[in-house]
């Protein structure tokens, strides 16, 4: 059973007021996870707050060249929005190789940061999960785990995040804006969400109250080298085992920055900045991605069904840095891997 | 304008024909079960059992009680009389066991098992209620595994009604294997799969005020549970009719009566009003299945690839409660000549529910494990995939040593074949690449029963030229209203649209389950009869009017065409069909006839559907991604009566044989007991990036003893075959062997 209340506030304010009101109070947008979880008894929120007419829908150009996303933009719209397209294939290519056009459609900016685990224990009521009821138990390290993370897990959790589209935003360096009582502030994607530790049931670094109102992408120059490849268990509509964002920019022939977030094998977008940069001035050349792999996958740890990640996340990415030094993205709609 | 001129009807049987219930179910008119409304209409949501073994110690119930609209929580602690005899819950195609009974017992014998019925004013009070109805459970140890649970396989005792055990043994298997050349022995798995129709299950019961029930329920067999819901609640036949004029998908899972029928009827009864009940997808999970298996299949030849010995041995999954058979090793001895086989099949009993026919049950299992044997076989022997089945191509049924009534295999083999270009194929593995892509083509022999059942059907033909044909059949997608309508337009030369088909209805003439693939002849033939007796009757009666045209004329001298008989050779010389009546001074003319398979030439031959199914594969040799840009199945399935919707069948055929190759899945916590994928986002089917070209070919079979139609199934052989081709071209393109479906990515990591 769940009860609860509903407002369709017309401000942020208004909408934050309602939010840090009721403690359990929880923000619909698309609604295309938290209805699912709703109806699987999983989500119990005591107020809904639906904020679909806040005047968050538009995408907005920043002083230094970038974009500002507003929360509510659908997938479908920042997809196909030109200038995305233009100054930030990675993050365009990212959403469609996501869900399905009529999710996409539905689907928002912020909604999707804060979608929820693809776990099959998190969405099962009658089972044990630490995420949805926190000190139950994991069945899930010794169940079924095929679908599950190799890196930043806990004893407590094994889930990952499921987003495509936040994948492309750690490796853009998105920064998401909030609005809180408190007033508003901004969190690097890559510190948005959290790993599991002993709070699995804490998804990401909001603080009670706090409205995401937009991502702002910066300005970067990967239009040429970047590649978003998927690999998953069918060829569309399913949700990545391992997948990789990769952006490079090359200098003379030699790698000169290069970004790469995975996604399906961790609580959050996985990167490491430190191996990022040791790559910087490198011949781009297989061994050099080879070792660069090792490192982003240090201490990756498989649970049986999904064991197998830690060498297709190797190869994965070891292909997506091939096909963006080589400027052939992963096309989204032929589904053979470039 | 002489009749001459506007008769001229085209013949629909055998013409690619469009689906007369196409517009009604694209602009919403076609109801499903669920949809139908009645006065006062109650609202039933199942509870489900959190555990997979034991018993219900107490069904805690008061909080949902409470709650405002609920009318009266149902378990097996309080819920009416039902039959007590196991005799009375067996339906038409129960396996032997003691069949489940909703709410029979405190006894957990599945996860999701129904443990409560709410009920209430509104369908979201009744689901609101019953998230409170909780329960306590003594928890046993459950069985999941069947890997573990083989040890602990058993032949059934007692045997299912028209499944033929496996066949004794011929020759001498072990010594002939011991003896030959070349030989190959493998171990094969495969998943349990979900036939996940689009609809869901739901019954709506509509209560007249004098009792009787209408029953709308989604079943393959309107006639089946309406025997079987007079049986269990000892209700008189003639107070009951069950209705399923459309079917959104059923696959076999609703050829069995099911939970949704029961429970709605038994709430139904106590209250004394209108119920409906419907199943979650969740729930849709915890019906029958295609059982896990497990098979070993050990094949030898000479050199000549001449089959010497062949072994196949499985076990199957079933219930605690049922012994669940389908014939899975038969094929074995049956497809190929071999003078030396050995063939056995035993069940291991899992916290399940019973399995359930699915499309082509046991031969898609069996000779899925069949035909990647075969090709491991080829392998060895250094021998072309195809030439090896060629080679062991038999005229007759080596289990039976009966003649087939017709088979065009042959055909399917050489038309297949050339269409896909399988002669552009190296016979090594590994030896076609494109960029990153290894390339593999593989092929495999499909095979299924050819069956026809006893089926009566009427004809009415109304003042206005409007025929009416009938039966109770139903039409899961398969085709049924559109090719019974052709059978009858044509045996009166109407148009289409002049011809209604009723079927979906206990209350018309006698029909067994859909299923089998046996639909279209049966069900064909018993039309095409009553069409046929009614056309003797109207001759007869154009015959005695008054200075009748037609005084003289016997059947085979006249035509039936728009509304008219004429000579045929002189269509003015005749009367109109509305002038028979007239004169006859009757509303409508009536037939019924029954079409009834002949034993006697049945019992002569064996009777099976075939194709030859060709699969191209790329697989990306670093990361293990699989495409299936196209496929070619070549069918062999008698006299084609539309083929358009018979593409249609075996479109949808090979594209759930793609499924079961590569991504069909339950996935079972074992230490829960418990199916953890039960939805759509997480038990994958394929979607349309994962099915290519396929291409669909039927060759020229002619069949003559099976009916006078000559025609055979198609709903089944589609994917038979289907996940062998694919597995056996993945093994061309890598040179890895997967056994175990469904093959995915992981699974081909070097």
């Amino acid at each position: 059973m769940i009860r609860f209340d509903y407002v369709r506030p017309t401000s942020v304010p208004d909408a934050v007021k309602a939010l840090a009101a009721k403690p359990g109070a929880q923000v619909i947008a698309g609604g295309t996870n938290l209805v699912d979880l709703l109806k699987y008894d999983v989500a119990k929120p005591s107020r809904l707050i639906d904020i679909n007419r806040l005047p968050l829908r538009a995408i907005e150009d920043t002083a230094d060249g970038g974009l500002k996303l507003g929360a509510l933009v659908t997938n479908a719209d920042a997809a196909y929005d030109v200038r995305v397209a233009q100054r930030f294939p990675l993050l365009a290519s990212a959403i469609l190789a996501g869900a399905s056009a009529q999710l996409r459609n539905a689907a928002t900016t912020g909604g999707n940061l804060l979608q929820r685990t693809r776990c099959l224990y998190f969405y099962d009521p009658h089972v044990p999960c630490n995420k949805r009821e926190p000190g139950t138990g994991c069945p899930a390290r010794t169940g079924v785990n095929r679908n599950l993370a190799v890196l930043g897990t806990s004893e407590h959790c094994i889930a990952t995040h499921p987003s495509d589209m936040c994948v492309a935003l750690a490796a853009l360096n998105a920064v998401v804006h909030v609005t809180g009582p408190a007033g508003e502030r901004q969190i690097a994607l890559s510190d948005f969400h959290r790993v599991p530790g002993d709070r699995p049931d804490l998804d990401n670094t909001l603080e009670r109250g706090e409205l995401i109102t937009a991502v702002e992408v910066p300005f970067s120059d990967f239009g040429r080298h970047y590649t978003y490849l998927k690999l998953r268990d069918r060829l569309s509509y399913a949700f990545a085992l391992v997948s990789v964002a990769a952006a490079v920019r090359l200098d003379a022939g030699r790698i000169d920055e290069l970004r790469v977030a995975l996604g399906g094998v961790a609580p959050k977008p996985w990167r490491n900045l430190e191996a990022e940069g040791l790559l910087a001035g490198a011949a781009p050349e297989r061994r050099a991605y080879e070792a660069f792999a090792d490192r982003l996958l240090a201490g990756a740890q498989g649970f049986g069904d999904n064991d197998f990640k830690l060498g297709l996340a190797r190869r994965a990415i070891v292909r997506a840095l091939t096909q963006a030094v080589a400027g052939t993205p992963q096309s989204q709609s032929d589904k053979r891997v470039a | 304008m002489p009749p001459t001129a506007i008769s001229q009807a085209p013949g629909f049987v055998g013409r690619p024909t469009r689906r007369v219930d196409g517009p009604l179910k694209v602009t919403g008119r076609a109801k499903y079960a669920a949809e139908y409304d009645a006065p006062g209409l109650a609202y039933g949501y199942i509870v489900s059992s959190a555990v997979a073994a034991g018993r219900v110690l107490a069904i805690e119930a008061d909080a949902a009680l409470q709650m405002p609209g609920v009318i009266r929580i149902f378990s097996h602690a309080d819920r009416p009389a039902t039959a007590t005899a196991d005799k009375a819950w067996q339906d038409e195609v129960a396996p032997p066991g003691h069949p489940f009974r909703p709410f029979g017992s405190d006894e957990i014998h599945f996860a999701l098992q129904p443990i409560a019925l709410v009920v209430a004013e509104t369908y979201e009070a009744a689901r609101d209620a019953a998230s409170l109805v909780t329960a306590r459970y003594e928890v046993t140890q459950h069985r999941v595994d069947l890997k573990r649970e083989r040890a602990t396989a058993y032949d059934p005792p007692e045997k299912r009604a028209g499944i033929p055990p496996p066949p004794a043994p011929r020759g001498d298997f072990a010594q002939a294997y011991a003896d030959a050349p070349v030989k190959i022995s493998a171990d094969y798995v495969l998943a349990p799969e979900y036939h996940n129709p689009m609809e869901m299950f739901g019954t709506t019961v509509v209560r007249n005020d004098d009792g009787k029930l209408l029953v709308f329920d989604k079943t393959q067999g309107s006639q089946n549970v309406k025997a079987y819901l007079a049986g269990v609640f000892g209700l008189p036949e003639g107070d009951i009719r069950v209705v399923n004029a459309y079917v959104g998908g059923a696959f076999g899972t609703a050829l069995r009566p099911n939970m949704s029928a029961v429970l709605a009827v038994m709430a139904s009864l106590a209250l004394e009003r209108s119920v409906r009940v419907t199943l979650t997808r969740e729930q849709m999970f915890a019906l029958g299945y295609r059982p896990h298996m497990e098979q070993t299949v050990s094949l030898a030849c000479g050199r000549d690839g001449k089959l010497l010995a062949v072994h196949h041995d499985a076990v199957s999954g079933t219930s605690p409660f049922e012994d669940y058979q389908e014939a899975v090793v038969n094929w074995s001895g049956m497809l190929y000549a071999c003078a030396n086989t050995k063939l056995s099949y035993a069940l291991a009993k899992l916290n399940t529910n019973t399995p359930c026919d699915m499309r082509a049950p046991g031969a898609t299992s069996g000779v899925y494990a069949l035909e990647a044997a075969m090709d491991e076989l080829a392998h060895a022997a250094g021998i072309d995939p195809l030439e090896l089945r060629i080679r062991n191509f038999s005229e007759r049924d080596g289990n039976t040593d009966k003649p087939y009534s017709s088979k065009a295999l042959m055909l399917c083999y050489r038309e297949g074949a050339a269409r896909f270009g399988w002669s552009r194929r190296q016979l090594a593995p590994r030896s076609m690449r494109e960029g990153n892509e290894l390339v593999g083509f593989g092929m495999a022999t499909g095979v299924w029963e050819a069956m026809v059942v006893p089926v009566t059907a009427k004809a009415i033909l109304s003042a206005d030229g409007a025929l009416e044909v009938s039966t109770a059949s139903s039409d899961i997608g398969t085709g049924t209203y559109t090719i019974l309508a052709q059978i009858a337009a044509d045996a009166f030369g109407l148009p289409l649209e002049r011809v209604t088909v009723r079927i979906g209805d206990s209350a018309l003439s006698a029909h067994p389950v859909e299923g089998g693939s046996w639909t279209a002849a049966s069900a064909g033939a018993s039309v095409s009869l009553a069409c046929a007796k009614l056309k003797e009757q109207a001759l007869a009666r154009a015959r005695r009017m008054t200075n009748s045209p037609l005084a003289q004329a016997a059947m085979e001298e006249v035509a039936f065409t728009d509304g008219r008989i004429a000579l045929a050779g002189d269509a003015g010389r005749g009367v109109s069909l509305a002038d028979v009546l007239r004169a006859s001074d009757l509303g409508h003319l009536e037939e019924e006839a029954s079409f009834t398979p002949d034993e006697k030439l049945a019992g002569r031959y064996a009777s099976y559907s075939h194709a030859a199914v060709f699969a191209e594969v790329r697989v990306d040799e670093e990361l293990g991604v699989l495409r299936v840009p196209r496929l070619v199945s070549a069918v062999a399935g008698g006299k084609i009566l539309n083929p358009k919707t018979a593409r249609s069948q075996i479109l949808g055929g090979v594209v759930m044989g793609l499924g079961m190759a590569l991504h069909e899945e339950g996935l079972f916590d074992h230490d829960l007991g418990r199916l953890m994928n039960h939805n759509y986002a997480e038990y994958h089917v394929p979607v349309n990036a994962d099915i290519g070209d396929i291409d669909v070919l039927f060759v020229d079979e002619h069949e003559d003893k099976l009916g006078h139609l000559g025609v055979k199934g198609l709903g089944e052989i589609g994917i038979v075959g289907t996940a062998a081709a694919v597995a056996n071209a993945i093994f061309h393109a890598t040179g890895k062997r997967v056994r175990d479906l469904p093959i995915t990515l992981d699974k081909l990591l070097g």
